[in-house]
């Protein structure tokens, strides 16, 4: 299963929520398909995706977010399973496609690669209740469908091939990609919760 | 010596007065009053994270949502979380402003806290992190407020470093 096939599947139900993606080829694989201001492209700080996601989710109930993560990411973060776990929100859909290599940076193994680790389990173990599974591209679109239905907090695990896309490149800076994604939020807002910090001052 | 109940009730009233709607942390002995009261008020989220760099990605993701939000953490949680401080906060240009427990300084008995503290101040100058003592309860809560304006205007991470005498009777 590739990647890029995946994304593609889900890409049209992916323009009213909040997407948090993982740096290097899910971000430009994502981007390919054609950016929009809801997207948000972690180019690094690998493993704090799910935990951006958590942070959106539990601020902004009214959204449903999707975490778009990867085996080398998530395993520099694994206590993010347990904290999600513990707070479960439930409008979070937390997808790890697990290709069994740290692609982006040149191809190294991890330590998923032979089936040592596997992360449903650590997910499961950690507490998460629904944790999918996915190697085939109908098994995914079925998982992802049952996420996006269920009212509760879920993860997919989806496993794809160690390949990405030809050519990297964004025409986005990584701060522009920070506060249009923020504005985007904001617009979406019930109603102006609280006041921003500094409207309405003089300098 | 003890954690001081007065003081700890002080610098919760300073967050809520802040404005502060969101607090994220991994507790230790100093912030375990201060906790205990964001676990009991309605009107705090608490979210406690297995490692302080988590902290830093629920941080981004309240400030996306325009929720004011705090974080606390003791300063080897600050070493933990350095990475990203730099590759998200900073590089996003996303502010953060934390409450640090500041472990190791004058007066640390525990050896284990030293070196901790001994590095606390110059990692921060050299993150170019904007910081402060917090050393007088009359203060604090001033201090806190302004921490998060700086860090809101400023789109950086800012620190103020809970001392010794504030924290402990």
């Amino acid at each position: 299963m590739l990647r890029a096939g995946c994304l593609e599947m889900i890409y049209p139900e992916l323009h009213d929520k909040p997407v948090v993606t993982i740096m290097g080829a899910c971000a430009q694989e994502l981007y390919n398909l054609g950016h929009r201001e809801n997207f948000f492209y972690l180019q690094h700080a690998m493993g704090l995706a799910s935990s951006i996601g958590l942070g959106i989710a539990k601020h902004a109930p009214h959204e449903k977010v999707i975490v778009l993560d990867g085996d080398g990411s998530v395993l520099m973060n694994l206590g993010t399973f347990a904290t999600l776990a513990r707070y479960k929100p439930a409008n979070l859909i937390h997808i790890v496609f697990d290709n069994g290599s740290l692609l982006s940076t040149g191809g190294y193994d991890t330590q998923t690669t032979d089936g040592t680790t596997n992360l449903a389990d650590i997910a499961r173990g950690a507490g998460v209740e629904h944790v999918a599974t996915a190697d085939a591209a109908v098994e995914f679109g079925e998982a992802f469908m049952q996420a996006l239905e269920r009212n509760e907090m879920s993860v997919i695990i989806a496993g794809v091939d160690a390949v990405g896309p030809e050519h990297y490149g964004m025409d986005l800076q990584l701060p522009e990609n920070a506060v249009r994604f923020r504005r985007w939020l904001l617009s979406r807002k019930p109603q102006a919760q609280y006041p921003e910090p500094n409207a309405g001052k003089s300098s | 010596m003890t954690v001081s109940y007065e003081n700890s009730k002080i610098i919760f009233d300073g967050i809520k007065a802040a404005g502060i709607k969101s607090v994220s942390a991994l507790p230790e002995t100093w912030l375990g009053l201060l906790l205990q009261r964001a676990e009991d008020d309605p009107e705090i989220d608490l979210i406690q994270v297995c490692k302080e760099e988590e902290a830093i990605g629920i941080a981004a993701g309240a400030y996306f949502t325009g929720t004011p939000h705090v974080l606390l953490m003791q300063n080897h949680g600050f070493l933990a979380a350095i990475n990203g401080i730099v590759s998200l906060a900073q590089l996003y240009h996303i502010p953060l402003c934390m409450l640090i427990a500041y472990r190791g300084h004058m007066g640390e008995p525990y050896p284990w806290h030293t070196r901790g503290g001994i590095v606390t101040e110059p990692v921060l100058r050299a993150l170019e992190i904007p910081y402060d003592y917090a050393r007088d309860p009359r203060t604090v809560a001033t201090q806190i407020k302004e921490a998060y304006t700086l860090a809101q205007s400023a789109l950086s991470p800012v620190a103020l470093l809970l001392t010794r005498e504030l924290m402990e009777d």
